[in-house]
């Protein structure tokens, strides 16, 4: 048996990423400033870890509930409440999952499939394509535009709705381009929507880190709550990424649709991983402020490094990440990168990792140390000098 | 004002401009408030921490638990004075509970800190008694932590 030829297509012929090339030559060069790294650079707070080593002394060992702990699911109620607005009640509308990316992966296998389009705004997070591919569902993607702040136009999703529109992710605060939707953008967006029957997917993992105005959701809109899946997780508002927790809050026919395949798939997230949570809900407000507040120190320090070298920058208000354009440079987003890397020793994504429309810009993330940050900005300053002479 | 505090509290040896920088600030307008924080005893003074164990210095650390009786008029104020005013002393704190100031000494040896608590500390008049405490090891001080630096483990690219 060739085994190869036993895998399915569509996950055959999957590229694990559209930038391989790249990681590779990032493995090797070891002694690089990584501003590469989508996951914040801080340690999860202590008291987290150590209600988590608690819950291990008292032998918290076993399976949680399918859909998580309810004292979790309560906190999860009480946090979307106190910080965005939104009421979810804990038994029938809350699911707690393997971080945000399960419950992107179960929100799409619960809703579409062959003949169904998913409307993906690009550039956006990796996984809201290949997930929706593997459904056998069609992805449509719709460009995203510096020149709109990379805000989502109701023009342009009116342009990509069909009849067979089923689900439209809204990746706000967005990854890789820092974007935010404020409540007026998003205003318009739930206009489009408020008379069709299409399921929005808001992906607000980066919900804690806005600067400036405080995170809207589009599920504030009365009518908009109940089409609304709300993903959000831990990852990245505790510095948690490796503890695989997450949550959806949605309408509880869909909890319910997904609670069955997350029962079968994965029985439930990780048990000390949700009483960590507990503890992160219930005291991490000020180590939460405290991490925001330097995030935006080093977001400013970053943007005006990048605008010093002479490339175009828009203000990101939101996530970790900085995506200026290098096209003055005449190179290609990933020569670009090669070359930054292998010349200055700093690394950087090319922003065509996150859909084509990326292509003319770079993902440059802050969750890394101010000092690493001074130094990189002084090293792309001395690359684009360089290479702005080789030009005129 | 705060914040300013804050990023100098971690790092004293930052610049005016590149405090400027991340607060989106003027860096004439940092270094104004600075000079009044200053001027002020709000900052009092940019320290470095060192790990002397880490050098060829033999330093020893006592923190000594003194009781005393305060002073007509002017309580535990004055009697601080008399023993902070030592350039031994490194810290100083009036406390609660059953003594009533903490006091935190450096010296080259503990013979130097024994005879510096003997001959000057204890003989003081309104000194009523002293317990001294060596200091082993030291894993944590304003709020730095000792040990080596933590490594930054995570994967090279991570979309
Ligand atoms: C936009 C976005 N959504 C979801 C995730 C997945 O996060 P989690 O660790 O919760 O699975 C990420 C991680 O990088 C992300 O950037």
């Amino acid at each position: 048996m060739n085994m190869r030829d036993m895998i399915l297509p569509v996950v055959r012929d999957m590229p694990s990423s559209g930038i391989r090339k790249f990681f590779d030559l990032v493995n090797e060069v070891k002694d690089a400033i990584s501003l590469s790294i989508g996951e914040p650079d801080f340690l999860t707070p202590w008291h987290i870890r150590e209600a988590a080593i608690y819950s291990l002394e008292k032998g918290r060992t076993r399976y949680s509930p399918n859909a998580g702990l309810l004292e979790l699911r309560k906190e999860v109620s009480c946090y979307v409440k106190r910080k965005y607005g939104l009421e979810y009640d804990p038994e029938k509308e809350i699911i707690i999952t393997v971080g945000g990316s399960e419950a992107i992966d179960i929100a799409l296998r619960s809703l579409v499939g062959p003949g169904d389009e998913v409307i993906i705004p690009e550039p956006s997070f990796v996984a809201y394509k290949p997930c929706t591919v593997f459904t056998g569902a069609t992805p449509v993607t719709v460009e995203l535009k510096v020149e709109h702040d990379f805000r989502l136009q109701p023009e342009q999703l009116l342009e990509a709705i069909t009849d067979r529109t089923k689900v439209l992710i809204l990746p706000y605060p967005n990854n890789p381009t820092g974007a935010v939707m404020f409540e007026e953008d998003l205003r318009k967006i739930a206009d489009v929507l408020k008379d069709r029957d299409i399921v929005v997917i808001s992906d607000e993992i980066y919900a804690e880190l806005t600067y400036g105005k405080r995170h809207v959701s589009i599920a504030n809109f009365p009518e908009m709550k109940e089409k609304t899946l709300v993903i959000n997780g831990f990852s990245k508002a505790f510095s948690m990424t490796g503890w695989r927790l997450g949550y959806a809050c949605g309408h509880p026919s869909l909890i319910e649709a997904m609670y069955k395949v997350h029962q079968y798939a994965i029985m439930c997230s990780p048990t000390t991983s949700q009483h960590a949570a507990i503890e992160a809900l219930k005291n991490g407000d000020d180590h939460v402020d405290a991490m925001v507040r330097e995030y935006n120190r080093r977001r400013r320090v970053m943007v005006d490094g990048f605008r010093r070298a002479g490339l175009d920058c828009f203000e990101p208000l939101g996530a970790f990440y900085v995506f200026p354009c290098i096209r003055t440079t005449g190179m290609s987003s990933e020569e670009f990168c090669e070359r930054l890397l292998m010349e200055e020793k700093v690394a950087v994504v090319p922003g065509n990792a996150f859909g084509k429309c990326g292509e003319g810009f770079v993902r440059a993330c802050y969750a890394a140390s101010m000092e690493n940050i001074i130094e990189a900005m002084k090293r792309i300053q001395n690359f684009t000098i360089k290479h702005s002479k080789e030009l005129v | 004002m705060e914040e300013i505090l804050e990023i100098l509290e971690k790092n004293s040896r930052i610049s005016d401009e590149e405090i400027a920088l991340m607060l989106n600030m003027d860096a004439d307008e940092v270094r104004s408030i600075r000079e009044k924080l200053e001027k002020e005893n709000i900052i009092l003074a940019y320290n470095t921490i060192i790990n002397w164990e880490k050098t060829k210095k033999e330093t020893v650390t006592a923190l000594i638990e003194v009781k005393v009786t305060p002073q007509r008029g002017q309580g535990f104020d004055k009697v601080a004075e008399r023993i902070y005013k030592f350039p031994e002393v490194k810290s100083c704190y009036l406390m609660s509970g059953d003594f009533d100031l903490t006091v935190i000494v450096e010296g080259k040896s503990m013979k130097e800190v024994a005879l510096f608590v003997a001959q000057k500390l204890a003989p003081l008049e309104s000194v009523l008694s002293t317990s001294t405490h060596f200091v082993l090891k030291k894993y944590k001080a304003e709020g730095t932590i000792f040990e080596e630096k933590e490594q930054d483990d995570r994967e090279a690219v991570i979309l």
